[in-house]
């Protein structure tokens, strides 16, 4: 075992948020799914069944130390293995900002899909505004990355997310917005560190 | 960590049943050579079974006491502390039917006619040599299997299992193998078989009686399958456009590296390895495809296995390409069966599957640690 669930909570405040949200026995595909920790705690908390996309191979062998579904794959590539519909929930935690093809990815999440579930730090936030503010691209606990080594290329605000929700006719059906394990609800997109959304196509 | 497991000792298990073959082909009787390695533990649940590729057998770990420099096939993944534990696992390796190391094969002596079978031995498909597995399996008493693993031609085998015998295994790792062969996999096999069958000493297959042995058929197949096992890169790593002596010499004598290494590994296994086997394992490979029965469609090939996979593929291998092993991975997620998948970054072409590689023996040692921890919990 290498960590419980109250642990891995602690270190992903967006796990809990995330499970909220997923029934018991449902079926999950996780992209970029790091180490499986998300896919692990929602198998213990929630009986899922499911699968990690994940690209490292440092995290497959932790994915499967994990003792969850890994593919090795690149997500950018497609997710063309999936049939329509596989899954009750597609989640895409912590990585939509490193997404380079951000457009045809999520077109894919909700082919495969019932309910599409995104997290993602919010650039709107406002000690990120501040360091703007002041000069610099900001850096911090949920954007640790400089601007010369990040892997961040697609970062937003939730006003950007909820303005493509709007263009590609998403249906929200859930936000939660936080900083750190505490729940935003006054002016999120100033307040709000990191945001959790729920979201399909409009029927 | 990394010792061996010693001394191993090869036994021989002799079956009365009559077994028919896809072919419709019936063997009244037969031997099959296995070595196991570990302790079978008490209820039975420990049991691994390893499954050959072409040219493989049932010494597949350890030593020999009165051999010792014959160190078995996949040493380095079996052994005590090693992926395939054998403080924890019951392993167990034997040599396929139609096979040229001690189990029944064209070269054994047919009790019918005090002769050797030679051409009458019956074409072997996968599933004939998972149908004399289980009955191995079944003489061990073993029920199921905890896993059956397996690389190239041993990974069709480890997937058959879950097709033939869905409640007898639990975990499948298919590794660097393929759903079936594409039309350039077949086109090489054939090539191979060519060199032999043509070889004035191949007698239709019955050379035995005729003391002679058709080495140039068999020695020219390996030179071109091993080829086809190694990468462009590995071949440009290791030999490059080496010469021999320093320069050329205008002639057609051995000149460059790559043709002193391929003619020396064709002689080595032409003088051991039986020429009917080659074709017969060639054949086997061909023939795999459990999409046939099913219109082509591999999903509802896969639909009646219950087993969890690991599939690992290797990025230069280009005889059995990671593409075929996410074909495999597709069809195991269309039918909801648990699977992960591993593409490991490699330069050893098809052969990366026998080679020490850390991260691939991780990912083995990771995934096997989890299938112990459901029978020592």
């Amino acid at each position: 075992m290498n960590h419980e669930p109250s642990q891995l909570t602690a270190s992903r405040p967006d796990f809990a948020a995330i499970a909220a949200s997923i029934p018991t026995g449902s079926s999950v595909l996780d992209l970029g799914c790091g180490d499986g920790s998300l896919l692990r705690y929602l198998k213990e908390t929630r009986n899922v069944r499911g699968y990690g996309v994940e690209i490292s191979d440092a995290n497959i062998e932790a994915g499967i130390r994990n003792g969850v579904n890994v593919i090795q794959a690149d997500l950018e590539s497609g997710l063309s293995g999936f049939e329509e519909n596989a899954f009750d929930f597609v989640i895409l935690s912590q990585t939509l900002q490193a997404t380079h093809r951000t457009e045809p990815l999520i077109e894919e999440m909700l082919r495969v899909g019932r309910e599409c579930i995104v997290s993602f730090p919010n650039f709107g936030y406002w000690k990120n505004r501040l360091q703007v503010i002041r000069g610099n691209m900001p850096v911090s606990k949920d954007l640790p990355f400089q601007w010369y080594d990040t892997p961040n290329v697609h970062l937003c605000t939730l006003g950007d997310f909820e303005m493509f929700c709007d263009k590609y006719k998403l249906q929200i059906l859930d936000r939660h917005v936080m900083t750190g394990t505490t729940n935003v609800s006054f002016l999120p997109n100033l307040l709000g560190s990191m945001a959790v959304y729920r979201f399909r196509r409009v029927s | 960590m990394n010792t061996s497991i010693g001394i191993v000792t090869a036994q021989r298990a002799h079956f009365d049943t009559p077994l028919t073959f896809r072919s419709g082909a019936v063997l009244p009787q037969y031997d099959l050579m296995y070595e196991t390695y570990g302790t079978l533990n008490a209820d039975k649940s420990n049991a691994v079974l390893i499954c050959h590729a072409l040219s493989g057998h049932h010494h597949v770990a350890g030593s020999y006491a009165d051999d010792p420099k014959n160190v078995g096939w996949w040493d380095n993944m079996i052994g005590p502390g090693k992926p395939l534990d054998t403080n924890k696992f019951f392993i167990v390796g034997l040599n396929n039917l139609g096979g040229c190391h001690g189990s029944t094969g064209p070269a054994s002596i047919n009790p019918a006619t005090g002769k050797p079978y030679g051409s009458s031995f019956p074409v072997v498909t996968v599933e004939d040599w998972v149908e004399s597995q289980a009955r191995l399996a079944d003489m061990l008493g073993i029920q199921q299997f905890a896993a059956v693993v397996g690389g190239s031609l041993g990974g069709m085998q480890a997937m058959q299992w879950s097709l033939s015998y869905p409640e007898r295994v639990r975990h499948v790792l298919a590794i660097a193998t393929a759903p079936r062969l594409t039309a350039e996999n077949i086109a090489f096999n054939d090539v191979a078989r060519n060199a032999i069958l043509t070889d004035p000493d191949f007698h239709g297959g019955d050379f035995y009686q005729h003391n002679v042995v058709p080495k140039r058929g068999l020695r020219l197949a390996r030179m071109l399958g091993h080829i086809t096992y190694l990468s462009d890169d590995a071949m440009a790593d290791k030999f490059g456009r080496t010469l021999r002596s320093g320069k050329l010499s205008y002639n057609y004598e051995i000149e460059f590296e790559i043709e002193s290494y391929l003619r020396y590994q064709g002689d080595k296994f032409a003088n051991y390895f039986d020429a009917n086997t080659y074709l017969l394992m060639t054949k086997a490979l061909d023939y795999f495809d459990p999409a046939r029965d099913f219109d082509d469609n591999l999903d509802r090939a896969f639909a009646r296995a219950k087993a969890n996979y690991l599939v690992i593929s290797f990025t230069t291998d280009w005889r059995f390409s990671p593409e075929r092993s996410r074909a495999i991975v597709n069809t195991l997620l269309h039918n909801k069966r648990n699977v992960s998948y591993a593409e490991i970054t490699s330069t050893h072409g098809h052969d990366s599957f026998l080679m020490q590689h850390e991260h691939y023996h991780n990912v083995m040692r990771a995934y096997l640690d989890n299938i112990a921890r459901e029978f020592t919990a």
